[in-house]
């Protein structure tokens, strides 16, 4: 019988001190501080998520051969939620208590933004997403910041232009957008309500499910009300097929959209039909400054290829974490999340980035049009004062 | 005006793709009487055999001046010939060991042979999990432009590839229509349907009626998910939730045409194209799949046997 108890007991020793071990594994038995990132790596928005993985990862690859002895080292881990808002929720959990990552970075999509954002309010854990400009998301609390602009201002900028570009001056917009994608929603809002300020008429709204094939009904509608452009503010795969089943229609005015038609996958997908169209981005790789260019040479001698916007992002994100983290001297999440609210005139390839007291960044947009299959600069639009 | 018209047309066009679908569930019950699940995943992968062939093609012969005409028909055949033999072979090895097990358990296995399909079609070595775009295979001008009233006013435009596909949905139709109602073969399937033990008593072969109704399912299956790539070139990858609603909109239109009987099908997919498109024209787009159930669940309610289904009678 005592013997029994004995081996019971060796089991159990054996059993916790191999857990605890594993524990540690995945904690920080290197020292080095744990940064979560989930993105779409598959999926209908894969290069959304691929672009910002890359773009983060140069910047740890940076940060890292410059850290001095004793100085922070980061470790990235990523995860796929495969563009869906429930796997988000999944993926973030394990980071947040599996992996027990110091902060997190994502996602691109608001609609997953917002999922993961819970999770991370939740466990105290700072988070910091690239590129989901929808206004809820940094709502969720004190621990949740972004570096890019929020949507209020980008429908601005794209009614503005709209209104105001000098061949295209348009009186009259239709709106077509995603009823499942919180960011597409709010942002066809935007554009709606600025579009009506500066004294044009929004003569048609219709929706569509991300992922739909068809849109004959709601584009058959648009053109009946024969609007001088047509705002798709979707994500890349859906604006492509909408922009084909435009041109058979017979809609010959431009489309125009937000930073989701941001993919090399846009033109892929669209062809010819997409020339002429604009949308607003956070960065244009035409832009000649030093900062950014010098950012684009490195990006495509690491992963040879033109990083688009949310490349930029992910490599801005990371870097005013990694800045953060350091300037904390601490792992506790408080602690940083102090030290990212504090970000002032940070000098990011997509601009100059101050967080302020609603943790967004004031940042300018430009505006790009697609030009042979290449979005090309057209012009920058600054925040209104 | 026009717009009536070019919602017509639409609805023509996506019906063509729902009939040519929806035979396949129809078929399929009507012989063995459960739903294959599968089915809708037979047309998802007609449209990535499509993607792949169409693709290796071009890569190969690298035309200059767009891809040669010829090379629709060909891609077609191969999504075809695949689509074929994989419906063979889902019923000999999932549904033919079962064919004397409880139907509940054949149901069952359909949606587990459905979703091994899905999860098989996205690994990276198979077709991925990324979406693709399919390349235009041929031209999309306007065949017919009408105007109704003054100059300004929006026209009507019927494109070559909505031409294309009422054409190949129509010539596999009436095929099919051939084979059912004008063949021995048809005849058999036919008596196997109706009653499959004495079909086997005047030596009918149950077993290959069973095979080759699986096999020109599947065939009208690829022809579906050809022409669906060719109307939509961005294809979703294989276990996206779009390709599900696909599948379970055609099994509705097998079910309001009256499931098990091959012209109800065809009547079934163009009434639900019908009403999903004139419903998202003329009332909102939002609601364009409520329209489609909630016509279901009209026609169950009023005609539980679908429109063109007879009604059964249990002999006591």
């Amino acid at each position: 019988m005592p013997h029994r108890f004995v081996s019971l007991t060796l089991c159990v020793a054996v059993a916790s001190a191999a857990l605890s071990s594993g524990c540690r594994k995945s904690g920080d038995a290197s020292g080095d501080i744990a940064i979560g990132h989930y993105a779409s790596m598959t999926g209908p928005e894969a290069t959304f998520g691929q672009s910002t993985d890359n773009g983060v990862r140069l910047a740890l690859e940076e940060y890292n051969a410059a850290a001095s002895v004793g100085g922070n080292r980061f470790r990235l881990i990523t995860y796929d939620d495969k563009g869906e808002a429930a796997e988000a929720g999944v993926v973030v959990t394990r980071l947040v208590t599996r992996d027990k990552v110091t902060a997190v970075i994502g996602e691109v999509a608001s609609g997953l933004s917002l999922a993961g954002a819970d999770v991370c309010q939740q466990n105290g854990v700072p988070m910091v997403t690239p590129s989901s400009t929808n206004v809820d998301v940094t709502k969720k609390g004190d621990m949740i910041f972004r570096v890019c602009f929020i949507d209020p201002f980008q429908g601005y900028v794209c009614a503005k232009f709209a209104r105001e570009h000098e061949p295209l001056k348009a009186q009259k917009a239709a709106v077509l957008f995603d009823q499942r994608a919180p960011y597409s929603v709010d942002l066809a809002k935007e554009f709606a309500r600025h579009f009506e300020t500066l004294g044009g008429t929004v003569v048609a709204r219709q929706s569509f499910t991300g992922g739909d094939q068809d849109f004959s009904a709601q584009l058959t509608s648009i053109r009946s009300s024969s609007p001088d452009i047509v705002f798709v503010p979707g994500y890349y795969t859906d604006v492509g097929n909408i922009a084909v089943q435009a041109r058979n229609l017979g809609i010959k005015v431009p489309l125009m959209g937000g930073d989701g038609w941001d993919s090399e996958k846009l033109t892929e997908i669209g062809g010819a039909a997409l020339e002429g169209c604009f949308y607003s981005n956070h960065y244009s790789h035409q832009d000649p400054s030093p900062r950014v260019q010098e950012f684009i040479t490195k990006y495509r001698s690491k992963f040879n290829k033109t990083p688009d916007g949310l490349a930029a992002l992910g490599y801005d994100a990371a870097r005013i974490l990694f800045e953060a983290i350091d300037r904390a001297q601490s792992r506790d999440g408080a602690a940083i999340a102090r030290e990212l609210a504090a970000t002032q005139g940070f000098d990011g390839v997509t601009g100059r980035i101050s967080i302020d007291a609603d943790r967004n960044p004031v940042k300018q947009a430009v505006i790009l049009e697609i030009k042979g299959g290449v979005p090309t600069f057209v012009t920058t639009i600054e925040p209104e004062r | 005006m026009a717009d009536f018209v070019q919602t017509l047309e639409t609805a023509l066009a996506v019906g063509s793709l729902y009939a040519l679908i929806a035979l396949g569930y129809t078929m399929v019950y009507g012989i063995l009487k459960f739903i294959n699940f599968a089915h809708g995943d037979v047309v998802v992968l007609g449209a990535w055999i499509s993607y792949t062939v169409a693709q290796w093609c071009l890569k190969r012969l690298a035309p200059a001046d767009g891809p040669p005409l010829w090379l629709g028909p060909v891609v077609l055949a191969c999504a075809m010939t695949v689509c074929g033999v994989l419906g063979f072979l889902i019923e000999r090895l999932a549904y033919k060991p079962l064919r004397r097990a409880p139907r509940l358990n054949v149901l069952i296995t359909a949606i587990g042979v459905s979703l091994l399909l899905q999860n098989v079609g996205q690994l990276d070595a198979v077709f991925g999990s990324s979406p693709v775009s399919m390349p235009a295979l041929l031209p999309n001008p306007a065949l017919v432009r009408m105007s109704f009233g003054g100059p300004g006013s929006s026209e009507v435009v019927i494109g070559l590839v909505d031409a294309t596909i009422f054409v190949t949905a129509g010539l596999l139709m009436l095929a099919l229509e051939t084979i059912v109602y004008r063949t021995r073969l048809g005849a058999a399937m036919r008596a196997v349907s109706f009653n499959a033990e004495t079909a086997a008593l005047m030596g009918i072969n149950a077993n290959r009626i069973i095979s080759f109704t699986f096999v020109t399912g599947s065939v009208l299956a690829a022809a579906a998910g050809f022409l669906y790539a060719m109307k939509y070139p961005g294809l979703n990858q294989p276990a996206h939730t779009i390709w599900v609603l696909l599948g379970l909109k055609a099994f509705v239109s097998a079910v309001i045409g009256g499931i098990g009987n091959v012209r109800g099908a065809l009547l079934g997919g163009f009434v639900i194209a019908f009403v999903e498109q004139f419903g998202a024209f003329y009332i909102s787009s939002n609601y364009r799949d409520v329209y489609v159930f909630a016509l279901l669940i009209i026609i169950l309610l009023i005609r539980p046997t679908g429109i063109l289904g007879t009604p059964y009678r249990e002999k006591v």
